[in-house]
């Protein structure tokens, strides 16, 4: 098995060259959302190991929000982030993505503070590096590589079961398995599918996810009484914000919406980048730190096959925590609409959302940290809309696929690589098609 | 706060009743190019419009309006106001590129395309006349000639609308809506977990009233100082502000050109000409026989807000959760798309560990389960009247390449937020080639069968089997074309007077 990772580099912007900037990303799309991925800056497509990729200004026009909280709006430049999500280190690929798209980056980071043109590029990236706080992937494990190669397969025998029709009627379901798995294996040999066996998963990878495993609840565990007796304290905290914490949920800009509607819906699938503050005072800082750590242990080792509680539609999300925890970053690679998206949001997760984001500035109120918040739909909507910021450059390795998809041909596979015994599973399986 | 009810006599007739009495119907666009003279008229047909309010006899025609964006400037409602609208609406229905790729409405289904609804072609408003047989044209007439000279223009009159209870491709059609809470009854709550039901708040229809998420959906909010004569209501959550919205509806309005000919043509050739086989198929495509008896069978407990009246219960007292394997009726088929019938948690056994565990995400047994978003938050009331005469299959297969009438729907349905709604169930579920599960389909009668990056196709429709491998169509046309298209604001009689007396 070969683990995901990701990067993130975020540099402050030199303050006059934002819009030039802008002008450079948008030469590496067809059309604003399309991304070209043979560009010549970043030619996303000749990296077979990366999942999504994408460029996006950190221009928070929400900042000032936290004059509600009695602050001043802080000084902060705006950032260009340039993240993606790979398969194995993000360090390779960073290297990787360096020898090939060297200039290219050069040319994009030349608009950032203190980037020097002949310095050493791979070193900058990584110094300018932002770890997530938490991130989820949909499926640890699942390559590029084997989303494409079980993608061509699912493919294949759809044809092949509708070119097949008549012949496969008048068989049992064994024969029929039996045929398809001929089928496929005499494609491989002429090289027209290929099913690559997973990669064993890397022995200091194991090691650390098993510390990582065992050592968040043994954490847990000693804190466990201080926790306990902190506890009603930490309500009673808890329920003055939640009575007195401002909302701040206009309808957004509609300019603003049409900005990022544009950028929306040629695909599948679609990205959504979002920048907010964290509410002052260290009551939230500490609350949304821990449970942002729940969260990444949850998505690590709890929801890495296939759904984060109720939602299947997200591939890969980060929550990153910016300018000492002043600021939250969230990124998500996810299927279908924003509206149905918000719809998984509000009907699905809303606690979840609630748990984390009631911690940002201006959120629709929630109480007892998981209800109401984004229950409350057309404040929740504003407030997404408001907080989202155009994704300028998106690369989607995989565009056409959701993630129901990519499970569906990964139990297609399943199914071709091991022979089945019951009846009433080679039907379970065949329904898959 | 004190439930006052809804005042039936503010608001127009069409959101309660889909006067099926009255088969006869035409839909006048129509223009503005006089703003006081169009006041006046609009004054005087307020009073001959049709209400919600049951009257002991059934009316012999009904009158309705609503209004466009655009419709609403060129009236001279101020730009502060019309902001309160939703942004759909301000928009429009062909107002952005990326509005029409979720609709679905590119290349040959484009706005661009359009007879009327264009981005530069969009109706300021629509005058819907229903009317008893044979009464319709002389009274048409007499509207017709009553509009101001220079104040109001007619841009388009879209006829040829008589209702049978069936539409062109000769379906029974209409027979599912959700029933309103008119009341004020319901009680959102912990049995929309577990159960569909088709009784839905008021909020969900009418403007101004809470919906289905118990909040009140954004509208347009008067001053009081904007209101001096008192004409329109408070709003219920914010008791110092005057409701322009309450009682009213957007009623979105696309006009779907069906290809009869084409339909049962391709199916009769899918079916190696066997009528019986030719039929099946289609049925199968629409989720109900041509007579409207749904493919699953009823359930056995009643559906909150479906019957009492039996022939509601035979046609409606069904969900899909006996029908896991799409069996019975195929996920893709057309009304399993547009009407989910799925309570807000996937199903499964009552009690609090069973809640925790599927709120938790956990216990699935398919990649299908919980996939569908909960049906109830996207319901929308359709009110579409057919236009072109009906065609039998057997008529329709003989009658070659080329159809001698222009026939299909005039799609009507209204909702208070076009987003959620009539957006959402399009994009999502009807057009959307990845509907529960799904891959490389799209509605089978309606949808556009355009490519999708990265899929091999859109143009197929799966029947699973029973015996495990699905029949797939495949290289299925495209049997429905838009032909034009505008969102509308339905308002109340108060809003209307409202209106009338700007400026």
């Amino acid at each position: 098995m070969t683990p995901q990772s990701s990067f993130m580099v975020v540099a402050p912007l030199v303050s006059n060259k934002t819009s030039t900037l802008r002008t450079l990303l948008a030469s590496m799309n067809h059309r604003p959302g399309v991304v070209d991925s043979q560009n010549n800056l970043v030619p996303f497509g000749e990296f077979d190991r990366l999942h999504f990729a994408r460029f996006v200004v950190l221009d928070d026009q929400t900042l000032s929000d936290i004059a509600v909280h009695g602050l001043p709006r802080p000084n902060l430049a705006t950032y260009l982030a340039f993240l993606g999500d790979c398969d194995g280190p993000a360090d390779e690929f960073l290297a990787e993505l360096t020898q090939r798209a060297g200039s290219g980056l050069r040319q994009i980071f030349s608009h950032c503070e203190g980037f020097a043109s002949d310095g050493d590029l791979l070193r900058w990236m990584q110094e300018h590096e932002q770890r997530p706080a938490a991130m989820y992937v949909n499926w640890i494990g699942r390559t590029v590589r084997q989303i494409r190669e079980e993608n061509e397969l699912r493919n294949a025998l759809a044809v092949y079961l509708d070119n097949n029709r008549a012949t496969i009627a008048a068989k049992n379901l064994g024969q029929i398995h039996d045929d398809l798995r001929k089928f496929v294996n005499a494609e491989m040999e002429v090289g027209r599918l290929t099913l690559t066996p997973p990669a064993p998963a890397p022995l200091a990878w194991k090691v650390r996810n098993f510390f990582h495993l065992v050592g968040v609840p043994v954490v847990l565990l000693l804190l466990a009484p201080f926790l306990l007796l902190y506890l009603p304290i930490f309500l009673v905290q808890l329920r003055c914000h939640e009575r007195s914490d401002p909302e701040i949920v206009p309808p957004p800009d509609p300019e603003h919406v049409k900005k990022l509607a544009d950028l929306e819906d040629h695909d599948v699938a679609n990205q959504f980048s979002a920048l907010g503050s964290v509410k002052p005072g260290l009551f939230r800082r500490w609350t949304v730190t821990f449970l942002v750590w729940i969260l990444d242990y949850g998505s690590r080792h709890i929801f890495n096959r296939g759904f984060l509680t109720r939602v299947k539609s997200i591939h890969f999300a980060r929550w990153v925590f910016l300018d000492d925890k002043k600021r939250l970053f969230f990124a998500s690679n996810y299927d279908g609409s924003l509206e149905s998206y918000m719809d998984d949001f509000i009907n699905k997760v809303a606690w979840g959302l609630n748990l984390v984001f009631s911690n940002g500035v201006g959120y629709p109120r929630s109480n007892w940290l998981v209800l109401n918040g984004a229950k409350d739909e057309q404040k929740f909507k504003h407030f997404i809309r408001r907080h989202e910021l155009p994704t300028e450059v998106w690369y989607n390795a995989h565009p056409g696929l959701t993630a129901v998809d990519l499970e569906r041909n990964t139990k297609i596979r399943e199914g071709i690589e091991k022979p089945f015994t019951a009846e009433a599973e080679i039907r379970e399986w065949l329904r898959l098609f | 706060m004190v439930n006052a009810g809804i005042d039936d006599r503010d608001v127009q007739g069409l959101v309660r009743f889909g006067y099926a009495h009255l088969p006869e119907a035409c839909f006048l666009l129509l223009e503005i190019e006089n703003a006081a003279a169009a006041r006046s008229w609009l004054g005087t047909i307020t009073q001959s419009l049709t209400t919600a309010e049951r009257l002991s006899g059934r009316p012999k025609t009904a009158l309705q309006v609503a209004f466009s964006r655009q419709g609403l400037q060129a009236l001279g409602v101020p730009e502060g106001m019309i902001r309160g609208f939703s942004p759909e609406f301000i928009s429009g229905m062909s107002g952005e590129e990326s509005r029409s790729r979720r609709l679905g409405d590119v290349q040959s289904n484009a706005p661009s395309t359009w007879l009327w609804g264009g981005p530069s072609n969009v109706p300021h408003l629509i005058l819907m006349l229903y009317a008893d047989t044979g009464a319709l044209e002389g009274w048409q007439k007499s509207v017709v000639g009553k509009l101001p000279q220079g104040g109001v223009k007619l841009l388009r009159h879209l006829g040829n609308s008589v209702t049978d209870g069936y539409e062109p491709f000769g379906f029974r059609d209409g027979m599912s809506q959700p029933e309103i809470d008119w009341r004020l009854e319901r009680q959102v709550g912990s049995k929309d977990q577990l159960e569909y039901g088709n009784l839905v708040s008021a909020g969900e229809w009418l403007l101004g009233y809470a919906n289905e998420y118990g909040k009140y959906t954004d509208r347009p909010l008067v001053d009081p100082k904007d209101d001096p004569e008192n004409k329109l209501l408070s709003a219920e959550e914010q008791p110092d502000k005057k409701d322009l919205g309450r009682n009213g509806a957007y009623l979105v309005f696309r006009q779907l050109e069906q290809n009869v000919p084409g339909f049962w043509q391709f199916l009769d050739t899918e079916a190696n000409h066997d009528p019986r086989e030719r039929r099946k198929l289609a049925e199968t495509m629409v989720g109900r026989t041509m007579e409207g008896e749904p493919l699953v069978s009823l359930a056995s407990s009643p559906i909150a807000g479906i019957g009492p009246d039996p022939d509601d219960i035979r046609l409606n007292q069904f969900t899909y959760e006996s029908d896991a394997d799409g069996i019975r009726c195929p996920f893709g088929a057309h009304i399993r798309r547009a009407n989910p019938r799925n309570p807000d948690l996937p199903y499964g056994t009552k009690g609090f560990l069973s809640w925790l565990i599927r709120t938790a995400g956990f216990g699935r047994k398919s990649i299908r389960d919980d996939v569908i978003a909960s049906t109830r938050f996207h319901r929308i009331l359709r009110r579409g009247r057919r236009y072109g005469k009906r065609l039998s299959p057997e008529e329709a297969i003989q009658m070659g390449k080329a159809d001698s009438e222009e026939r299909g729907i005039y799609f009507i349905c209204l909702n208070a937020n076009i987003g959620r709604q009539f957006e959402f169930v399009q994009n999502a579920w009807i057009i959307g080639t990845k509907f529960d599960g799904l891959t490389e389909e799209s509605d089978p009668l309606i949808g556009n069968r355009e490519l999708v990056p990265g899929c091999p196709a859109t143009n197929t429709f799966s029947i699973p089997q029973e015996s495990g491998v699905r029949q797939r169509i495949t290289g299925m046309p495209q049997f429905v074309t838009v032909r034009g298209g505008a969102y509308f604001f339905l308002p109340s009689i108060r809003a209307l007077r409202y209106f009338t007396g700007i400026g």
